[in-house]
């Protein structure tokens, strides 16, 4: 667009009488401006007049019919249990995360390879409501959905609205590794009851078996002669020194308030114990006025009024802060067990990345070494999928040990298979260090169902953590919004 | 000729009219009618509900936030943008010295046409990184870092620009200032360009300073583009949805620390997707719908004046 200077515009020809140029929303002649207005009045009724009644219809005919997919199967056999037909095509959509979605390019590989003559799509996204919401609707979802990230579409909505297959067939069938035994039967503990839904079906696979702790590196801490704090007063007074060396004790990913919600969710399952979590995942209103509710979030907000975290880190994204803990701007930083595979580029090679439970508060149920762990990385298969037996087969696939080593090996991260990983895996120092873990963790794992079935209620919690981290909330406040926010909950 | 402009007319309108009609009314027409339903936006499968979802709106305390918060974007955003535009607008066209004729741009005018207009080819994604970095909370950030060097802030306190429930709707909208005024100073610019000049002078000759000038012969010339940027700003004012989603804090589409930044695009998209209450969020829809409509209607009402014709 070039713009003239005042010397080169001819002005003659405006002088000449023309109609009056101008505003494109007035187009009456100035005269009578009366004639618009009471056109745009008469128009403006009589179209009230027809939404009345044009309601009603508005509304059955907004929605369009859902569509009909038609499934195509081949024939169920010993080592076909879903009746897979090899020539149809499998749709796979993938949330590209923190584990990003090379390990899927391999599954789909693995699956080619297993069924000659059909062809295993991978497509990878960041936006799964984005790019699935509309294929939901209109009837023609994926085959298998990786369905993950800021925007997932929450399982509780997908499962109300019938559109999640029923995963029962996959536990049922035989282990391809060792077909004597089920499915069902070498899974992590916890994994099928994560994955059902108040109907007491499995609907959802949550393959990857991740643990959240605190995050601290090797180097520093050996370098520093810093020990990992046990108990809550150790990693206070650690804290104390961490500070005196002139690094920030903690940082967290401020901008999305999950981490830090984590942290105090756990903090809070250590010291109530697991029927506390069950009364929460249940949205009982009373566990907010007891103990260990008040002793977690008090803890936490030492760390707030002690000075001990890094200036700045509540507005921080999860890779700001996470790459200010790989350059040692920071010593603690609480993260899932994605964060090696996450920060691989960014963080250095002697980093020597180390894992370990949330420090003990005093009148824990739980020991030390339990950690929140828990199948995460929610896998479906929509109801209305046109290759359902095919999505199942690809789930089935991806619990082999194969498919687990390729996993592990592409997204360094451990999968839901007991055993998956063979001693032939060579592991990065951060996921070798959660093997050890869980291990010593044994069956003192735990882990909260209400992400799953009331999202707002996380919300809710999310943002008062974030105030609470702020200074803005006291601790007493926060319990006070939690309260609120479990009875809005339950009334929904 | 006039019996047949019609049919010719009319059969160059059909396929942009049908355009309008499947991709802009449609979708509409269909807003309003799911905002009648409990419709849970992940299966066809949903109940009748009437106005319920309207009763619901009014006592939703966050949807009451939001809408202050769209009603401040849209008190200031329009007043700064078109102040500061037809300010630059008048510097850079009339507000020279010393010419033939007295009616020329400052010094450097053609330059700083180019260098106002440029925040206006950045599309909102790259605003989102540039300004996530520019406001970012720690040390790293541009302000901070400048404040820090300064001494005017301390680096174990930086200012979070986005997180501080008092700054952050501030900073979005200074955001959205310094995107917005490059393209109303262009489109003041051309009406500026084609008043005649010899009312120009006509008024120099008067002994007219240059703030006379302004107020007495541009501003009302120019009064239908200043009604025209005003229910535009307005419209945006009143959606103002990028920039909440990508920079404030939150789950599903920001909305601020605790709300503090929520405006009412991002309460009914956090509605439409993450909580499943798809109806009740097209209700918001169709609420923010009327409300523009009606807020445009007022706002060209109001600033109605006699048209003059030169």
């Amino acid at each position: 667009m070039t713009l003239l200077t005042s010397q080169e515009v001819d002005y003659t020809f405006l002088v000449q009488a023309r109609p009056s140029k101008g505003s494109e929303m007035n187009s009456a002649n100035p005269v009578n401006p009366d004639v618009n207005r009471r056109a745009l009045i008469k128009s403006v009724t009589a179209a009230s007049l027809l939404a009345v009644p044009a309601a009603g219809l508005l509304s059955a005919c907004a929605s369009s019919g859902g569509g009909t997919s038609t499934e195509k199967t081949g024939t169920k056999t010993e080592t076909n249990p879903f009746g897979v037909n090899d020539t149809a095509g499998l749709d796979i959509v993938i949330f590209k995360g923190g584990y990003g979605d090379a390990y899927a390019k391999s599954f789909a590989k693995l699956y080619e390879s297993k069924h000659k003559g059909s062809t295993a799509a991978v497509s990878s996204t960041q936006d799964i409501t984005g790019k699935l919401q509309p294929r939901f609707n209109a009837g023609n979802p994926p085959d298998v959905i990786d369905d993950s990230g800021a925007q997932q579409i929450k399982l509780d909505v997908l499962y109300k609205n019938n559109q999640l297959a029923d995963l029962t067939p996959l536990l049922d069938a035989p282990y391809i590794d060792d077909p004597t035994k089920k499915i069902r039967d070498v899974l992590q503990p916890g994994t099928i009851e994560t994955g059902s839904f108040a109907d007491g079906k499995m609907r959802q696979l949550s393959y990857i078996y991740t643990v959240w702790g605190f995050w601290y590196s090797g180097k520093l801490f050996k370098d520093k002669g810093w020990t990992e704090p046990k108990t809550w007063a150790d990693f206070m007074s650690l804290s104390a020194e961490i500070k005196a060396a002139g690094i920030a004790p903690f940082c967290h990913q401020g901008k999305y308030p999950y981490y830090i919600n984590v942290v105090l969710m756990d903090l809070i399952a250590k010291n109530g114990g697991l029927d506390y979590v069950k009364r929460i995942d249940q949205l009982d209103t009373a566990v907010w006025d007891e103990a260990p509710a008040k002793t977690a979030v008090e803890a936490l907000y030492e760390i707030v009024t002690k000075g001990y975290l890094l200036p700045g880190t509540n507005g921080l994204t999860h890779i700001e802060s996470q790459t200010a803990w790989n350059e040692y701007k920071a010593a603690f930083i609480p993260c899932g067990s994605w964060l090696e595979n996450e920060q691989l580029k960014a963080t250095p090679s002697d980093f020597d990345m180390k894992f370990m439970p949330l420090p003990s508060l005093p009148g824990d149920k739980l020991p030390f070494e339990a950690i929140r762990a828990g199948a995460g990385e929610p896998f479906i298969v929509p109801e209305k999928a046109k290759n359902k037996a095919g999505g199942l087969e690809f789930l089935r696939l991806m619990l082999t040990k194969d498919g687990s080593g390729r996993f592990a090996a592409a997204a360094n991260s451990l999968t839901v298979l007991k055993d998956g990983v063979g001693a032939e895996v060579k592991l990065r120092p951060g996921t070798a260090s959660t093997v050890v873990a869980l291990k010593a963790a044994g069956s003192n794992t735990f882990n909260y169902n209400y992400p799953n079935t009331a999202s707002q209620f996380d919300t809710d919690l999310g943002d008062a953590s974030a105030e609470l981290m702020a200074k803005r909330i006291t601790p007493a406040q926060w319990l006070q919004r939690a309260k609120t926010a479990a009875e809005k909950a339950k009334k929904a | 000729m006039q019996h047949r402009k019609y049919p010719f007319i009319a059969g160059f309108l059909v396929l942009p009219v049908a355009l309008y009609l499947i991709f802009v009314i449609w979708p509409y027409l269909q807003t309003i009618g799911y905002s009648l339903t409990d419709w849970q936006g992940q299966s066809q499968t949903m109940n009748f509900v009437g106005i319920d979802n309207y009763k619901a709106l009014f006592s939703d305390d966050v949807f009451m936030t939001a809408l202050t918060h769209n009603l401040l974007l849209l008190l200031f955003l329009p007043v700064i943008t078109i102040l500061l535009a037809l300010f630059f607008a008048f510097m850079l066209n009339v507000g020279g010295r010393g010419a033939v004729g007295g009616v020329q741009g400052v010094r450097g005018s053609a330059l700083y046409k180019v260098i106002f207009f440029f925040p206006q080819v950045l599309s909102v994604a790259i605003l989102i990184v540039l300004f996530g970095a520019v406001y970012r909370s720690d040390g790293a950030g541009l302000l901070n870092g400048v404040l820090i060097k300064l001494n005017l802030v301390s680096a174990a306190n930086p200012v979070e620009w986005l997180n501080d429930p008092d700054l952050v709707l501030w900073a979005l909208l200074a955001i959205q200032i310094w995107a917005g005024v490059g393209f109303y100073l262009v489109l003041f610019s051309a009406a500026m360009q084609s008043i005649p000049k010899d009312i120009y002078e006509a008024a120099l000759l008067d002994g007219a300073a240059r703030t006379q000038t302004f107020f007495k012969i541009t501003l009302p010339l120019l009064w239908d583009s200043v009604q025209t940027a005003w229910v535009y700003i307005s419209i945006f004012a009143m959606d103002f949805f990028a920039l909440v989603a990508g920079l404030t804090q939150g789950t599903a589409y920001g909305g601020g620390p605790d709300h503090h930044s929520e405006v009412m695009s991002t309460y009914l998209m956090r509605n439409f997707q993450a909580f499943g209450k798809s109806g009740y969020a097209c209700a918001m829809g169709v609420v923010i719908l009327l409300l523009t409509l009606i807020l445009s209607a007022i706002t060209l009402r109001v600033s109605r004046r006699d048209r003059i014709e030169f």
